[in-house]
């Protein structure tokens, strides 16, 4: 690495003439630093700025309101974990984080940092868009609100412009009867890279029809694709097996993803059929429990 | 560049030093600080050699930045022991047999210990799953496992 400089405003204010002056400099978020500071060390990413934005308040921490559940960009995946009010309204947006890499990783790793490092197979982002999340985007000239799908444009690029992060994630709290679950494929038990990733958001009622439903898949594609069709096809069903075994076809006919030492293009296909059909039961199960 | 001042705890003492905005806090311990316990395998987060606890939570040292260790607690291996009084995670390590070459074991003994704080009573393969990111390439892991399954019980009798 050379040398950089390094800033960790305390406030969004102190922020300001440090965002201001990363439209000129070649500077970077650092939030866990997990994905950061190895791109860092390879050479991959140069900046002379770092602004770690984890001493800013309104950007970690969760808090969790009738209409409204607020998840710190900067909240590290452990203190996700640790929530329990988290994992009862949204189980799937913890699952995502909580099997990032090991329980040392997890003390570091950020939803933020997860979704700003725009991999194709990162585990946070598909349950955070199946869940409806928003991000508040905190610039040097105000903040605006995107839906999380807004923020990765490519492998390794966001929409985001060089003098705005993430602040904080919003999510519509759960009615009754609404639940979400994330499933990812690796060929390891632990510590390995997704080679497919399916998040469900499933409402049912009380007679166990589906009356709404979000299916996202990541891994394969550049980034999550949001499966539309299979989630017409769940509302109106009591997500029978039949039903279940279309949205699975249906799901294996999604992305364009590659061949890679994980697995061949092939396998990716028919492993997001596997997910989904699995995803959307476990979502659905805990839904009926919510009701 | 010019060098940053930072001030932090370490093993509980007030600790003050000069490092590069870039340096790692492994870096930092082993290079500047002198307290080479903190092992390096990886540097890239995959092995779990240079584990410490910093504010109370296991992370790997060398994804950690100096710099960031202003106004923190940090704990390392070498604030494990109490004086010349192994802890009993120690112990139960070399009861076990459970290194060889010792790389890998300050980073399994710091993490051990965060996982006992958290759940006194794990079973196998809650162990197993909590020290998933930590590695060895000598022991088969088997010797391990068994050593921390052993401490957890020792400190249970202790504290009971
Ligand atoms: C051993 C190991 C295993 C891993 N396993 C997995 C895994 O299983 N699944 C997985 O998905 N990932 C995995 N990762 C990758 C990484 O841990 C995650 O992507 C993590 O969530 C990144 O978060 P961070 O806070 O550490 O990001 P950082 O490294 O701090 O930042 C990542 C990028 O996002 C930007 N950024 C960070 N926060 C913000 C913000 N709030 N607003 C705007 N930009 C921001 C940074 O500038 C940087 O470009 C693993 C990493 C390691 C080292
Ligand atoms: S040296 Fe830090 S994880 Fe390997
Ligand atoms: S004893 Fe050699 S790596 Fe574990």
């Amino acid at each position: 690495m050379g040398s950089v400089q390094y800033h960790a405003p305390q406030s969004l204010e102190e922020a300001v003439p440090l965002l201001k002056e990363a439209q000129k400099t070649p500077s970077r978020i650092l939030a866990g630093g997990t994905d950061l500071l190895i791109q860092m060390r390879a050479g991959v990413k140069t900046p002379d700025m770092l602004i770690d934005i984890k001493k800013i308040p309104e950007v970690t921490g969760i808090e969790i309101g009738p209409e409204e559940i607020r998840l710190g960009a900067a909240t590290p995946s452990a203190v996700m974990d640790e929530s329990v009010e988290l994992h009862r309204q949204l189980p799937g947006v913890v699952e995502g984080m909580e099997l990032i890499g090991s329980t040392q990783v997890q003390g570091r790793a950020t939803p933020g940092g997860n979704l700003c490092n725009a991999s194709p197979a990162g585990d946070g982002a598909p349950a955070m868009i199946a869940a409806g999340g928003q991000c508040v985007v905190f610039g040097s000239n105000g903040v605006r609100t995107i839906p999380v799908e807004e923020v990765c444009i490519a492998p390794g690029r966001t929409s985001l412009a060089d003098d705005e992060f993430i602040q904080e994630f919003r999510f519509p709290t759960p009615k009754p009867g609404q639940a979400d679950a994330y499933l990812r494929f690796i060929p390891r038990n632990e510590m390995d890279i997704a080679v497919v990733g399916v998040a469900a958001n499933i409402t049912v009622d009380a007679s166990g029809t589906c009356t709404a439903a979000k299916v996202t898949l990541g891994a394969v594609g550049p980034t999550v694709v949001i499966a539309d069709k299979v989630a017409e096809l769940l509302v109106g069903t009591k997500l029978d097996d039949a039903t279940l075994a279309k949205a699975g076809e249906m799901a294996s006919g999604l992305g364009t993803p590659i061949s890679d030492k994980r697995g061949t293009v092939e396998f990716r296909h028919r492993i997001a059929g596997v997910l989904t059909r699995r995803v959307i039961q476990i979502a659905a199960t805990r839904a009926g429990e919510r009701l | 560049m010019s060098k940053t001042h930072v001030t932090t705890t370490i093993n509980g003492d007030a600790v003050e030093y000069l490092c590069e905005p870039d340096q790692s806090m492994l870096e930092v311990l082993r290079d500047n600080l002198e307290l080479t316990g903190t092992k390096e395998g990886c540097a890239t987060g995959d092995c779990g050699a240079c584990s410490v606890s910093l504010d109370g939570r296991l992370v790997c040292s060398c994804l950690v930045l100096g710099v960031e260790a202003e106004g923190k607690q940090i704990e390392t291996i070498e604030g494990i022991a109490n004086g010349s009084e192994l802890h009993p995670i120690q112990q139960k390590f070399l009861e076990n047999a459970a290194l060889q070459c010792g790389i890998c074991t300050p980073g399994f003994i710091v993490a051990t210990k965060a996982l006992l704080a958290k759940n006194p009573d794990p079973t196998e393969e809650e162990a197993r799953y909590f020290l998933a990111g930590n590695l060895c390439r000598c022991t088969g892991y088997d010797k391990i496992i068994r050593a921390v399954l052993d401490a957890a019980a020792e400190m249970r009798g202790a504290a009971s």
